[in-house]
């Protein structure tokens, strides 16, 4: 009937206007980044701007050196994704396949410090990384992402769901816990690693506050603190922090086209983002 | 303690006994001593590096007045003493209490009428998933410099939209009044996606025999709502709550970036009490005093949730 016709029409109508409200500030960016810097002020604003072009793009690299800080969040997200999966998929065999005395204690030391927030350890972090003269290097900016316990925790709930008879057929087979960890059990917990590199690659690419505090040169910065150190820089050059902004959101933008449903899965399923 | 004989070791252990690359030659509690080394040390070490040492060397220096530059003063609790007794304190912990009581509601309301909307089949429902999830995966440097701009005072184009409906806008991020609810705006602009895929998940495992009985009985869409919807999506819901509670405490990113000096929250202050005013000290006690409230409302809302979460 006529009522039931306008519901699914007015339906459509609001998750299409949402869509656009989600949409929308991207768009801006988009046309901020391309207006010339003396129309951006303009009011009423203008949508369609006369000479659109990359200065503003042109004006970022001479600022910064932006390629670089793209390279770094890149080869940092990276390298961080890789260093977490590989210490906590290690870490989560041991806990979930072999015995020692103490396993149940040591495992809770590492869920303990899955409680601990970020606020808590960046100070005394910071100054350890002082005295140990690491501020301002590519270390310092990936040592607290070596190691996660969440990954551990993760990881361990995937390999408790693997079943044991595997790799008691490998032990018959000859084979020692290094290769049932790698040719066994690694395998069989892809989703969860995948899951688990989503995470751990969104949360080194989004990362402010720790680069804030121990990055200090530009060739060191990742690109939300190249952002915003941009933004401390043009406090009311919009076009060009609006470039900076469309940068650094296309690299995740091309990932997260490919990779969406398996995103979203993730990110519900950690309840983390 | 000498090791007893393999007989006590773990089932797995002892049937594992028989292959010769398992079995190395010391026997008991410990032969797996090395192994367990190899797998454990690559997080170990990393985690009692920059985790377990500085949340000791946190604890440490809280009890201590310290600028980062010159000695350190023993002062016992005396920090902790000066925080509670601080206004400053008060208000860093009120705002973040304002961006929660604004965040949450806003954020929960939007997710949820999304989710409801997306909840049945309907052309093009994965494409606007994706597109609502946009936000959640930008990151928050990003976000809050795109709302920063779209809520510029003067050159805005939401103040500019308002002016065109006769709405004088206001000083947004620029006016300590309106600082929070900009951050606020923002945030839950941002979040809403990721609480909707957290709903929309709940209400698909809501059984549709439910609804279909209640429509028999004659239930209304608000009644159904209400009485099955509702109380049935609850565990989600309790979700929400706990995660949004733990982060809306150690909000910092979109503060710091959208409001400036013009919002001070707990963790802003953490970061200027340590960088600004040089009381390393203080900011210590601060987080810690953070960390104890956030287990406080964590474990109150774990103990309340028997009274409104419905499992099953």
């Amino acid at each position: 009937m006529g009522r039931a016709k306008l519901g699914r029409v007015s339906r459509y109508l609001l998750v299409t206007l949402g869509a656009a409200v989600m949409l929308f500030p991207f768009a801006w960016a988009v046309i901020t980044s391309l207006t010339p810097g003396d129309a951006v002020l303009a009011v009423p604003p203008d949508f369609t701007p006369d000479g659109a072009g990359l200065d503003a793009y042109r004006k970022l690299m001479e600022t910064l050196p932006f390629w670089r800080i793209l390279l770094n969040s890149v080869w940092i997200g990276v390298a961080s994704t890789v260093l977490q999966l590989l210490t906590s998929a290690m870490a989560a065999y041991a806990f979930a396949r072999l015995p020692f005395p103490g396993r149940g204690a040591l495992f809770s030391v590492y869920l303990a410090t899955l409680m601990m927030p970020l606020p808590v350890l960046v100070v005394p972090l910071f100054i350890e990384m002082r005295t140990l003269g690491l501020v301002d290097t590519y270390f310092a900016l990936l040592a607290p992402t070596i190691a996660s316990a969440f990954g551990v925790f993760l990881l361990r709930q995937a390999i408790n769901q693997v079943p044991k008879e595997f790799d008691e057929a490998a032990v018959l087979d000859g084979a020692g816990h290094f290769r049932i960890f790698l040719y066994i059990v690694l395998p069989l917990i892809r989703p969860a690693l995948a899951t688990f590199a989503i995470f751990g690659f969104m949360a080194s690419w989004n990362s402010y506050l720790w680069p804030l505090i121990i990055i200090k040169s530009p060739e060191f910065m990742t690109l939300p603190l190249g952002l915003a150190t941009l933004h401390g820089q043009f406090t009311t050059e919009w076009d060009v922090v609006m470039a900076g902004s469309v940068i650094s959101v296309v690299p995740i933008l091309i990932l997260y086209v490919f990779a969406q449903k398996h995103v979203i899965a993730s990110v519900a399923q950690t309840g983390l983002k | 303690m000498t090791s007893p004989q393999t007989t006590t070791a773990p089932k797995t252990a002892v049937r594992a006994a028989p292959a010769k690359p398992v079995s190395p030659r010391r026997g008991g509690k410990w032969r797996y001593a090395g192994t367990v080394a190899v797998f454990l040390l690559p997080s170990a070490i990393p985690l009692m590096l920059y985790t377990i040492i500085p949340m000791l060397g946190s604890l440490w220096t809280s009890l201590h007045e310290w600028d980062l530059i010159t000695d350190m003063h023993w002062v016992g609790l005396g920090n902790y003493a000066e925080l509670l007794s601080d206004p400053q304190t008060l208000t860093a912990f009120g705002n973040t209490l304002y961006f929660i009581a604004g965040y949450l509601p806003l954020v929960y309301a939007g997710g949820l009428g999304l989710a409801l909307l997306l909840n049945r089949a309907m052309r093009g429902r994965s494409l606007l998933r994706g597109i609502y999830f946009l936000p959640v995966i930008t990151s928050w440097v990003v976000v809050a410099l795109m709302w920063k701009w779209l809520l510029n005072p003067a050159s805005g184009l939401v103040n500019w939209a308002l002016g065109l409906v006769g709405i004088s806008g206001p000083g947004w991020w620029t006016d300590p009044d309106w600082a929070m609810p900009s951050v606020i705006l923002a945030s839950a602009w941002k979040d809403l996606g990721f609480v909707m895929v957290i709903l929309l998940a709940g209400l698909q495992a809501i059984p549709k025999e439910y609804q279909e009985a209640a429509l028999v009985d004659g239930a209304s869409a608000w009644q159904r709502f209400r009485r099955i919807t509702l109380p049935l999506l609850s565990p989600s819901t309790f979700f929400v709550v706990v995660i949004s509670l733990i982060n809306g405490f150690q909000v910092f990113d979109q503060v710091r970036i959208m409001a400036g000096g013009n919002a001070q929250v707990v963790v802003t202050q953490i970061y200027d009490l340590t960088f600004r005013y040089g009381r390393a000290g203080m900011a210590s006690a601060l987080s810690w005093l953070l960390f104890a409230f956030v287990l406080i409302v964590t474990a109150v809302q774990i103990r309340a949730q028997r009274r409104w979460v419905t499992y099953g």
